[in-house]
This record gives C-alpha cells, sequence and structure tokens, in this order.
C-alpha cells in the first residue's frame, strides 16, 4: 500500500516541475519590458538595471529558471503584486479560503445531488426520472456558469424581492458585519509576521469553519445566504457530469454476473444495488470527482466575478483585467499545482476503494 | 436463446454480404439513436441559420437604430404577436446597450460561434494527430518527452491554461481561437497515439509493410483510418466544449472584442445591467446553450453508433 502510495506521490514530482517551466515560460514570453511595465514607461536605465538586478533578470535564464523554482518551492514566495505592491503569498491568505469554501460547498451540492441522481437513473432505466435527469445533465453540462449565475441572480434578487426566497445577489457578507477571527476570541497573542498568525489567518478566513468554531450564529447565516446562488451556478456541471457518469457505471455493473447472482440468492433489491453494485460502480464515478474539482476552480474565475467574491478567481479575473502579471502566473501556479494534488488523491482513493488495483 | 443468436447471425451475415461500409453502417446506427437525431437537427438549424443570416436577420448586426427609428436604449423585446402595439417596429430580443437590434445580432453570432468550434477542434486535431502520430510511430525517448510535455498541458485546468496564453499573445478572438487550440491539442494527441500503438504491431500492418509500403503511407493508409471514428467522437465533444470556452474568454474581455456579435461578448457587455435589461443577457446565454448541446448530444450519439461493444451490450440487455 504505502509503495503504491509513495510511487504515485513520486510520479506527479516531473509533473510539478513541467508545471513551473511553462509557467516561468509563458511569464518571460509576455511582451514588453518587464522594468517599464513594473516602474512605469519613464524608468532610468540606471532604475532598470537596479530592477534587473534584484529580481534577478540579468542573469541568464536557466539561473533564472532556478531562482524561479527555489523562490516558490522552497520559500513560499510568489512575487510580488503590481497593483496592490503587496506579497502574491499574502493575497493568497486571505483570498484562498474564500475558494476554497465556495469550491468545497458547490462540490457537495454537485455530489449529493448528482451521484443520487445517476444511481436512480440507471436503476429505472427509460423511466421518466431517467429522461428528465438526463435531459437535465445534458442541458446542465451546456450552460455557460456565468449565464447560470447571472440568471439566478436577477431571479432570486429581483424577482423574487420582498418574499421569502429572496437571497443576496453579491458579496460574501452583509457589508457591516465583521466576523471575529477565532484567535482573537480563544485571546491569542500574535505577532504579525509569525508562521503561526499566517496559519491562523488562513484558517480564520474560511468565514464558515470561523464562525462554527467561535459560535458567531449570526455570521454563520449570513455567510451561508450569500453562498447559496454561487455555489449553485458553480455546482451545475460537476453536478450533470457527475450523475452522467455514476448513471453509466451503475448500468454497466448492475448488468454484470455477480450482480444476477446476487439477485438469484435472493439479496434485497436495496442491497443488491447499494452495496453489490454502487460500491463497484464508484471508481471512474470518483475519478470525475477528482477531475471536476479542478475544474471547479477555473469555474470560480466566473463565478466569483459575477458574485463579488473576494477569492482566487476574482483576484485572477481583476489581475487580468489590470495586467497584473504576478498574481496571474502565480495563481496559474497555485490552481495547477492544486489540480495534481486532487488527481494524487484520487488515484491514492482508489487503492482504498478498489483492492485489486494495489496489486497491479 | 439459440433462435435470437440465430437472428443476431443472419443479421450479421447480410450486412458481410451487402458488405456496407463503416460509414453506411454509422450513419445506420447514427439515425437509431434519438440524441444524434436532435442533436443533428439542431446542428443543421444552426447551420442554416449561420449560413443565410443576412436574410434572416432583420437588421444588420452593427446598425445602430438611432434616426431610424424611435429606439430607446435596452428596451424590452416587442413581439407584435404577443401584444406589443403594432405602430412599434418589432424586436424579438429587444434594443441592446448600443442601440442595435438584439435579434440580428444573435443571429450573426452564429457564425462566429460555428466559427470557432470548427477552427478551433480543426487546428486541434491536425496538431494532435500529427504529434500522437509521430510520438507513437518514434516510440522511445521521442515519445517519452513528447507525451511528458502533454501530461504537463493536461495538468492545467483547460480554461485557466488559456486564460495564461492570451496574457502572453493578447486579447483577441484570434488569439483566443490560438489558446483554445493549443489546450485541446494534448486530448488528440493521446487519442491518436494510442491508436498508433495498438495497430502498430497488428499483421495487416506488418503485410503492408512486407509489401514495401512506406513508413508515410503505413501512418495515413493503414494506421490513421482506424483511429478516426474515436477522433471524430472526440472532435464533436471537444467542439462543444471550445464553444463555451471561447465564449467565457469572450465574457471576461479576453476573446472577441465589442463590438463583435460574439455571444459571449454581448453577454459580457451587458452583465452589469442584468437587473434592469434581463432579455439582453438572458438570449445570448440561450444561444450558447443551444449551441454547446447539439453538438454534445451528436457526440454521445455518435460515440454510441461508434462504438461496437456499447451496441453489443444494448443487444444483450
Amino acid at each position: 500500500m504505502s509503495q503504491y502510495v509513495i510511487r504515485r506521490l513520486l510520479l506527479a514530482v516531473p509533473v510539478i516541475f513541467g508545471i513551473l517551466i511553462v509557467t516561468f515560460a509563458i511569464a518571460r514570453l509576455i511582451p514588453g519590458d518587464p522594468c517599464r511595465s513594473a516602474l512605469g514607461e519613464h524608468a532610468t536605465e540606471a532604475a532598470c538595471s537596479a530592477f534587473a538586478e534584484r529580481f534577478g533578470l540579468d542573469k541568464s535564464i536557466a539561473v533564472q529558471l532556478g531562482i524561479y523554482m527555489r523562490d516558490i518551492l522552497l520559500r513560499r514566495d510568489f512575487g510580488e503584486s503590481i497593483r496592490f505592491s503587496i506579497p502574491v503569498s499574502e493575497l493568497l491568505i486571505q483570498r484562498l479560503p474564500v475558494t476554497l469554501e465556495l469550491g468545497t460547498i458547490a462540490m457537495i451540492i454537485a455530489i449529493l445531488v448528482g451521484v443520487p441522481a445517476g444511481v436512480i437513473s440507471a436503476v429505472k432505466r427509460n423511466s421518466t426520472a431517467d429522461v428528465a435527469t438526463m435531459i437535465g445533465a445534458n442541458i446542465g453540462v451546456s450552460m455557460p456558469v456565468y449565464w447560470l449565475g447571472l440568471m439566478l441572480a436577477y431571479v432570486f434578487a429581483v424577482l423574487l424581492k420582498d418574499t421569502a426566497f429572496w437571497l443576496p445577489p453579491s458579496g460574501r457578507l452583509t457589508a457591516g458585519l465583521l466576523p471575529v477571527p477565532f484567535y482573537e476570541v480563544l485571546g491569542w497573542d500574535l505577532s504579525r509576521n509569525s508562521t503561526a498568525y499566517l496559519i491562523s489567518d488562513f484558517i480564520s478566513n474560511f468565514v464558515i469553519f470561523n464562525s462554527i468554531i467561535t459560535g458567531q450564529w449570526q455570521v454563520l447565516k449570513d455567510a451561508l445566504v450569500h453562498l447559496i446562488l454561487p455555489a449553485v451556478a458553480l455546482s451545475t456541471i460537476p453536478m450533470a457530469i457527475i450523475a452522467r457518469i455514476t448513471r453509466s457505471s451503475m448500468l454497466d455493473v448492475l448488468g454484470r454476473e455477480y450482480v444476477r447472482a446476487a439477485r438469484a440468492k435472493g439479496v434485497v433489491e436495496y442491497k443488491v444495488v447499494l452495496k453489490h453494485a454502487f460500491r463497484n460502480a464508484l471508481l471512474p464515478v470518483i475519478t470525475v470527482i477528482g477531475l471536476q474539482t479542478g475544474t471547479l476552480f477555473a469555474g470560480a474565475v466566473l463565478t466569483e466575478s459575477i458574485f463579488g467574491f473576494s477569492g482566487v478567481g476574482r483576484a485572477l479575473f481583476d489581475a487580468i483585467t489590470g495586467r497584473d502579471y504576478p498574481i496571474i502566473q502565480a495563481f496559474t501556479v497555485v490552481i495547477a499545482m492544486g489540480y495534481v494534488f486532487i488527481n494524487v488523491l484520487v488515484d491514492i482513493s482508489y487503492a482504498f476503494i478498489d483492492p485489486r488495483i494495489k496489486l497491479s | 436463446m439459440s433462435a435470437q443468436t440465430e437472428v443476431i447471425r443472419s443479421d450479421t451475415a447480410s450486412q458481410v454480404l451487402r458488405s456496407r461500409s463503416l460509414g453506411a453502417l454509422t450513419l445506420r446506427r447514427l439515425i437509431r439513436q434519438r440524441n444524434a437525431i436532435i442533436g443533428m437537427s439542431i446542428l443543421l438549424f444552426l447551420v442554416f441559420v449561420a449560413f443565410f443570416a443576412p436574410w434572416l436577420a432583420p437588421y444588420g448586426p452593427y446598425n445602430d437604430l438611432i434616426g431610424e427609428e424611435p429606439v430607446v436604449a435596452r428596451e424590452k423585446p416587442c413581439i407584435h404577436l404577443l401584444g406589443c402595439s403594432q405602430d412599434k417596429p418589432q424586436h424579438i430580443m429587444g434594443i441592446d446597450g448600443n442601440f442595435r437590434d438584439q435579434f440580428s445580432r444573435v443571429i450573426y453570432g452564429t457564425r462566429i460561434s460555428l466559427f470557432i468550434g470548427f477552427t478551433t477542434i480543426g487546428i486541434a486535431v491536425v496538431v494532435g494527430a500529427f504529434i500522437g502520430a509521430i510520438s507513437g510511430y518514434l516510440g522511445g525517448w521521442a515519445d517519452n518527452i513528447i507525451m511528458r510535455f502533454m501530461d504537463v498541458i493536461l495538468a492545467f485546468p483547460s480554461f485557466l491554461l488559456a486564460i495564461a496564453i492570451i496574457t502572453v499573445l493578447g486579447r483577441g478572438l484570434q488569439n483566443a481561437l490560438y489558446a483554445i487550440a493549443v489546450v485541446n491539442v494534448p486530448v488528440f494527441a493521446r487519442l491518436v497515439r494510442a491508436s498508433v500503438l495498438s495497430i502498430k504491431e497488428q499483421e495487416f500492418v506488418a503485410a503492408s509493410r512486407a509489401l514495401g509500403a512506406s513508413s508515410l503511407r503505413l501512418l495515413f493508409v493503414r494506421i490513421f483510418p482506424n483511429a478516426l471514428p474515436t477522433l471524430i467522437v472526440q472532435a464533436t465533444l471537444s467542439i462543444a466544449s471550445a464553444i463555451l470556452e471561447a465564449a467565457a474568454l469572450s465574457f471576461l474581455g479576453l476573446g472577441a472584442q465589442p463590438p463583435a456579435a460574439e455571444w459571449g461578448t454581448m453577454l459580457g457587455t451587458e452583465r452589469n445591467q442584468v437587473f434592469t435589461a434581463p432579455h439582453l443577457v438572458f438570449f445570448p446565454g440561450i444561444a450558447i446553450m443551444i449551441t454547446v448541446l447539439a453538438f454534445n448530444l451528436l457526440g454521445d450519439g455518435l460515440r454510441d453508433a461508434l462504438d461496437p461493444r456499447l451496441v453489443q451490450a444494448a443487444k444483450t440487455k
């Protein structure tokens, strides 16, 4: 088992280096002089050479690549935002929890709806429920997320205004509502630059988690209400894909001999479906859930910018409009690495679900 | 059971006797697929709309109507059949923020979206198939290097990589096309490489080689046609996602630039008006959805029709 896990982890190493090389190449290929784009059109030669020296731009490409990799892998230094003049890592600490929270809730919705829908579809093949699910799934994968987001915002914030179904169309919390970080509630005295502070700050930015452990129920309710629309919009595509793959995987398994054998020996139908078929049908479903989690973060760029959610996606969107290259580069690296990490997790989870994989 | 086997046997026998080509067989199976029929019909309709856009659209896509008729920016749709006053000029989808007829722009948008879908995936298929064929055919370290590079491209969420590529190339429809083509290349490279590897060692290829066929001839005449069915299915499904991604890029302001009558751009420019003029967001979105749906349905249908295993499974059930 541990051998399998180690082998799978080692396989991810060249991919991570590949990601760093590609993002490095992209950053170097951006047209224009990096000095003039950072210091302005009228930067003097002396200022530019100082700039080049400071960022290692006067060294050879290979050395620059080495510095770039060292900074990210060993120092977790992603450079500095041109527009905000703060380290990108600081921005990540503020923004990443927002996106992770949104993505997790969206994924939970997608799984909770998609998997049962797929199972029911497969068990009651060609029934009305099956046809409806499949039509819904087909429309779901074909829908632009941002369009759905805008339409949901219009329906729930404008059409349903003054009803009990009204939902806020933007923001993460109602303006003025400030959650107290858990470390302040607990009375921890952390100095601002310590690692403990950075970690605590990162954790406290998960508003839902923070408000649960500190018992700030008002904040929790407000955060959840604000999360509904963006999470639903973000969950449609993965939900549709999960429902489809669950259905086809279940259909495949339900036709197998051992399912017939289970039925023949008189196992109750719901047990046949859930214990004998479902567990074996799970593998492709988990693969797809893993893959979709990665694309979910890319989808967050669109959803967050529509719902005024200040997460990684929104920051990336702002960086695109403001041509803030270090942010684009850093966030691309972080999201791509997250994607690789999730894929590794998925592969490792196979071994737990399907004992046959360990052996091969 | 035996009677059933008999029927199937005689069925296959008659098929062999009439010696149907793969294309004819596929077409026959395709017609039996409900999804494929719906997808194909929508697609034909869209091609018709794109082709006859100048005749179908009541106005030009870039015509502002100031001076021609009394128009108000972002006016709601006026449809005579639904009770809109006959004295007012008819605008089925309303007027956009620049006094243009939204319906005409949506119609012209069909052209751009279909163009994007076919060109991006066209480029991706040609480049990907070439890379995959070379890689699979050469084998060894060359294959290893090429495919590891493809793995790295696949390690990025495709939409994100497209954004990163556009930051290098600059905004605009053409660069968005290249970006989407690039992120789609690895899928086709992998596909073609896999079929090359599986077919390379088969006897009919060895026989061809023994008869003196050149490597290129082997690749294009013997190996490539065998990879074609999977390639077509994947390409159709990829067109769907390419159209969706291109529209999203335009929505973010990275793809087609205003005043282009591109659905994503139209959505993007009017997104802040969604609370006052939802029709300007609603219709382009529906148009994107229908187009993407058509390719998705057709792709699914094609996969079912081209994959003999699925046909077999359907028969046994």
